[in-house]
């Protein structure tokens, strides 16, 4: 009993470690800043807004003022707003997308390394196979398909079809650790497959498997703005992505209309920077011989 | 290496064997019947004629048989090179109109992913000798990663075409020249290639460099590193060594990225208006084009596949490992 409290303070100490090196980490800090940031305008700022993204408010073509913040578009529509809605989806697809993407990558990398054998040849020749295809194009002709294309929609396909290097990794990863001595111990106690798969080999790449999320994340961003940009979006809506289609569309380059294009794809340049940041300070807070520099 | 190459090429047969499969499900598993889809396009309000056009369609897209034949037709007609007729430019053959858009398509490409990955990875390996460039080189990449293909091309199109007016915004040449063998033509072809090479060359750039700093980094830090410098191997012996083998994940990354980077070059033709497959993906799905759509997907998969095998082989060529059948380049 005495061992199993020390085990608990064991971790939670090694838990409030990773955390005290994280929040002194200038990356993470400065990555996590700008994602929350974006997050917040696009979660909290609808409610501020009087107009749907999509009204005809104002002057046409109007430069940024006090009034429209980012100007208005060839129609008269406030770029403000949809800026802001179309932040709100741009996450939600995001965090949609890279949840399922990584669920798939989760499940398959772990049974593919746990079981071995034929599972895992078959897994192993699925993963190489979706990996190989080329997943814009294979989206798009799906997403041309869909009668009605919904953020959710695009959410599935997308996480459909970006899970494969996660499964490869997991894979490796659940290789090497399948054999050590406290899994072989467990398996001895009779334990479940599936408990010894989260219990046992989950913990020790915890810190792998949160930067997989955060990355997925990332690509599931681009991925649904790239869509959205082709306009194979989600229809009657605004994502960053329909915005620089809609400013492409009517040449808001010949107009000088810069408020219309360049706002969307500075955030979402901001978004998958500052993850991809994080990241990169993550791994120096998780592998402490990257710390001291 | 029998066995690399046996198993290499499996995965590129089930790959596409799968690809091929999608192509045919898609349409005929979607909710909505695609020849009443195409009924209310041509908005026939006559009965009769209506029911004629039923007719002529369920043949054109071989619908009257049972499926297991259609799929069987299906891959029989492939294997002829005959992927149906264009709607949208009808009535060309789609395989000769996507043969018509793949020079400019691979005019973009294969420059912008051969150059971005040899700078890139030149970039990244003086980036991790170098404490300055590290500092200014790493941000900067990084940034790159993260910006979406058609934003950066937008605004090279902005700044260098409308701003500045060095280059033409849109279209792979003048409309006032047709396409012929001359001078004229061939500097006013390189003159619109320029702004959406450079876009795609840039977003890939970051991310090679990125990968190979850290390789090198890594390499740097391993044994036989620390071993060759304490016997007092001149340092640029060792990193010699270390670029070399670090070289070897940034093979295969090429072939991995290259889904990603042809998605890029889609969008980037998008922007500039470029007439590659980009462009004929957009004027496909906007006329509601589906044999062109599944025909484009087809060569681009081929495309991609014919490319991974390319870079096994560059792969053996370089790793003796694989060559001698030891470990190294398991797939």
């Amino acid at each position: 009993m005495t061992t199993d409290v020390m085990l608990t303070a064991d971790t939670v100490g090694q838990r409030r470690e990773n955390l005290y090196f994280a929040l002194r980490n200038p990356k993470v800090l400065i990555g996590l800043t700008i994602v929350v940031g974006l997050a917040l305008l696009g979660v909290i700022g609808p409610f501020f807004l009087s107009a749907t993204p999509n009204e005809y408010i104002g002057p046409k073509s109007e430069a940024p003022s006090a009034d429209h913040w980012l100007g208005t578009t060839y129609f008269g529509q406030d770029v403000f707003t949809q800026f802001v809605h179309g932040l709100r989806s741009s996450y939600l697809v995001g965090s949609l997308g890279g949840l399922i993407a990584f669920v798939i990558g989760m499940s398959v990398g772990f049974t593919a390394g746990y079981r071995g054998g034929l599972v895992d040849e078959f897994l192993n020749m699925l993963t190489n196979v979706v990996l190989v295809l080329p997943a814009l194009a294979v989206l798009i002709v799906i997403s041309s398909y869909l009668e009605v294309r919904g953020v959710i929609s695009q959410a599935v396909i997308i996480g459909l079809f970006s899970w494969p290097w996660v499964a490869r990794a997991v894979r490796a990863q659940t290789f090497t650790l399948r054999n050590r001595d406290y899994v072989d111990l467990a398996k001895l106690t009779g334990k479940r497959p599936g408990q010894i798969i989260m219990r046992e080999i989950m913990p020790n790449m915890a810190s792998y498997l949160l930067m997989s999320v955060i990355l997925l994340f990332g690509g599931a961003i681009l991925f649904a703005a790239m869509l959205d940009f082709i306009g194979m979006g989600p229809s009657n809506s605004v994502s960053l992505g329909s915005m620089m289609q809609q400013a492409m569309a009517w040449s808001s380059l010949h107009l000088g209309l810069w408020w219309w294009f360049v706002p969307p794809g500075a955030a979402i340049t901001l978004i998958v920077g500052g993850l991809y940041i994080t990241n990169v300070g993550l791994d120096e807070v998780f592998n402490p011989k990257l710390r001291e520099k | 290496m029998g066995r690399y190459f046996r198993r290499k090429l499996l995965i590129y047969g089930v790959t596409f064997f799968i690809a091929v499969t999608i192509n045919f499900a898609i349409p005929r598993l979607m909710p909505g019947d695609p020849v009443a889809r195409m009924l209310t396009r041509n908005k026939v309000a006559n009965v009769e004629s209506s029911e004629a056009m039923r007719v002529y369609f369920t043949d054109l897209f071989g619908l009257d048989v049972p499926l297991w034949q259609q799929y069987l037709n299906y891959w029989a007609a492939l294997f002829k090179g005959d992927l149906g007729v264009s709607v949208f430019a009808f009535p060309s053959p789609v395989t000769s109109i996507i043969l018509d858009a793949l020079p400019y398509t691979l005019g973009l490409l294969l420059p912008s992913i051969l150059l971005s990955w040899f700078v890139g990875n030149s970039l990244g390996a003086v980036a991790a000798r170098s404490k300055w460039l590290d500092n200014t080189a790493l941000p900067a990449s990084y940034l790159l990663t993260a910006v979406p293909y058609m934003w950066l091309a937008i605004l090279l199109a902005w700044v260098g075409g409308v701003i500045l007016g060095w280059f033409p915004v849109a279209g792979g040449y003048s409309f006032a020249l047709r396409p012929s063998f001359t001078w004229v033509f061939i500097v006013d072809l390189f003159h619109h290639w320029v702004l959406p090479f450079l876009s795609l060359f840039l977003v890939a750039l970051g991310g090679w460099a990125i990968g190979m700093r850290n390789l090198v980094i890594y390499e740097l830090e391993s044994d036989y590193s620390n071993y060759l410098q304490a016997l007092g191997a001149p340092r640029r012996l060792v990193r010699r060594y270390a670029f070399r083998n670090a070289m070897l994940p940034q093979i295969s990354g090429l072939a991995l990225q290259l889904g990603v980077v042809v998605g890029g070059a889609l969008v980037t033709e998008v922007v500039f208006a470029y007439p590659g497959l980009g462009s004929l993906l957009l004027n496909a799905i906007q006329n509601q084009d589906f044999f062109l759509l599944q025909g484009i997907l087809l060569f681009i998969v081929i495309g991609v596949l014919l490319f991974n095998f390319l870079a096994d082989v560059v792969y053996v060529l370089v790793d003796p490992r694989t060559r001698l059948g030891l470990e190294g380049g398991v797939s």
